[in-house]
């Protein structure tokens, strides 16, 4: 069973029904037991980068990371990566999971932002999550802050400034850009994550 | 590099797909969903679907259509027309679009922007513009066209981002339905004058138009309808020409 995380964040719908689409078993849930029992947790999210503070709140951050320490593969998406980082620009007040270095920040002004649309991804080797879609395939993203690059990037892209597009450790995956999104390149790197 | 998309558009009544000239001799261009993962496979980049009558009676059909749309659909689908205030947007949401499209609402209160990309984040609203030259300056009009509203389509464009717009979606009234092209001049001056994407609409014929809007436009992402449905031009076949001319897009997808 793979539980999306529901911190009342945008519309978590696409995401699920990618997962459906690809015949997993999943939950939308807002219940810290129902995610600390899953098998794996997907957290996504859209928007300012103070919802995050939901998560809090209402008592999902501990069971995420509960399970997350437990070994169970996690994948944060957009937001949910983001999340993964020390913090973000966007919102000093809420700190991040603090799981990978540094600080989200905005794209430079010489850029139109939000960053919207297919760009393409730079695979670097040896990444388990995005082992199936080729060195430089074409995703789509949607974001005003990125994630610095890091030694544990899986993945760059570059819009203004190169930043991270995917990070990997251990059982703990990130994407700013939407697999759920990204046609059979985004499957292709779900279906990855309901087999790691 | 970030690529410039190629967005097919639908136009719906009464839950199926048409096509016309301006509106009038409407078309059976057929089913929501079939139409939009015909030209997913084919290489679209987005599809926006828009309710060209969005009368209250059809909110049922769109919905319908929408949630149809959207099974099986793993690109990023905009749906417009006829959304009035939030909770409209929100059935639409939950019917499984990513994004909304606005016009007229957002004209009658701006505010109405900054409440759903408060709830969805910016990236699901795009703010809908049909605007036309009217001596030397683009004014905007709204309720399908019909209703000038004496503004100009730049100051709008900027309005609508600092409430919140993700993306525009601009279409050139005096070009839609005419396949002679992109108001170029029209997509520049809002291209340059928001920070936001712009998307071109309205008078796609052929690979040039495409050419030229990306070009001379700076537009960041193209939509057409009529030349997609009848196959006038095949996507796959524009994004082919579109790369022959060394304008970035999404290929092999």
């Amino acid at each position: 069973m793979i539980a999306i995380v529901d911190y009342g964040a945008g519309n978590l719908n696409s995401v699920e029904k990618a997962f459906d689409h690809l015949g997993a078993e999943v939950v939308v849930t807002d219940n810290p037991q129902v995610i600390t029992a899953a098998d794996r947790i997907v957290l996504p999210g859209v928007g300012h980068f103070s919802s995050l503070l939901q998560l809090t709140t209402k008592g999902l951050r501990d069971g995420v990371l509960l399970g997350v320490s437990a070994g169970k593969p996690f994948l944060g998406i957009c937001l949910g990566m983001q999340w993964l980082f020390d913090g973000s620009e966007e919102c000093d007040e809420i700190a991040g999971a603090g799981i990978f270095p540094g600080k989200c920040r905005r794209f430079p002004s010489s850029v139109k932002s939000p960053h919207v649309g297919w760009n393409s991804l730079n695979v670097q080797d040896g990444s388990r999550l995005l082992r199936n879609i080729g060195q430089d395939p074409f995703v789509y993203y949607t974001h005003s802050f990125h994630a610095p690059p890091v030694a544990a990037m899986a993945g760059e892209s570059e819009h203004g400034v190169l930043f991270a597009g995917a990070v990997e450790q251990g059982n703990i995956f990130g994407v700013q850009f939407h697999p759920e999104k990204s046609g059979d390149v985004g499957l292709a790197i779900l279906k990855t994550f309901c087999e790691v | 590099m970030l690529t410039k998309r190629i967005i097919a558009c639908l136009d719906m009544d009464g839950g199926r797909v048409v096509k016309g000239v301006r509106f009038k001799n409407l078309r059976d261009a057929g089913d929501p969903a079939e139409c939009a993962a015909a030209h997913a496979r084919n290489g679209a980049d987005e599809i926006v679907l828009l309710d060209i009558t969005a009368t209250s009676g059809n909110r049922r059909t769109l919905l319908h259509a929408v949630r149809g749309t959207a099974r099986s659909l793993f690109v990023p689908f905009t749906v417009g027309g006829g959304i009035r205030q939030l909770d409209d947007a929100v059935a639409v949401f939950e019917a499984g679009a990513d994004k909304i499209a606005i016009n007229s609402a957002a004209v009658r209160e701006p505010e109405l922007i900054g409440k759903i990309a408060g709830r969805f984040g910016s990236q699901a609203v795009v703010l809908a513009i049909d605007a036309r030259n009217s001596g030397g300056r683009f004014e905007v009009f709204v309720s399908g066209g019909r209703v000038a509203t004496g503004r100009d389509a730049v100051e709008w464009a900027r309005e609508a981002a600092a409430c919140g717009a993700g993306e525009i979606l601009l279409t050139s009234m005096d070009r839609d339905g005419t396949q002679s092209g992109f108001d170029c001049e029209l997509v520049r001056a809002v291209a340059e004058g928001v920070s936001i994407p712009v998307i071109a609409s309205g008078g796609a014929g052929s690979a040039r138009d495409f050419v030229e809007v990306f070009r001379e436009g700076c537009a960041d992402a193209a939509l057409a309808a009529s030349i997609f449905h009848f196959g006038i031009e095949n996507i796959a076949q524009l994004k082919r020409k579109l790369l022959d001319a060394h304008v970035p897009v999404r290929w092999p997808c």
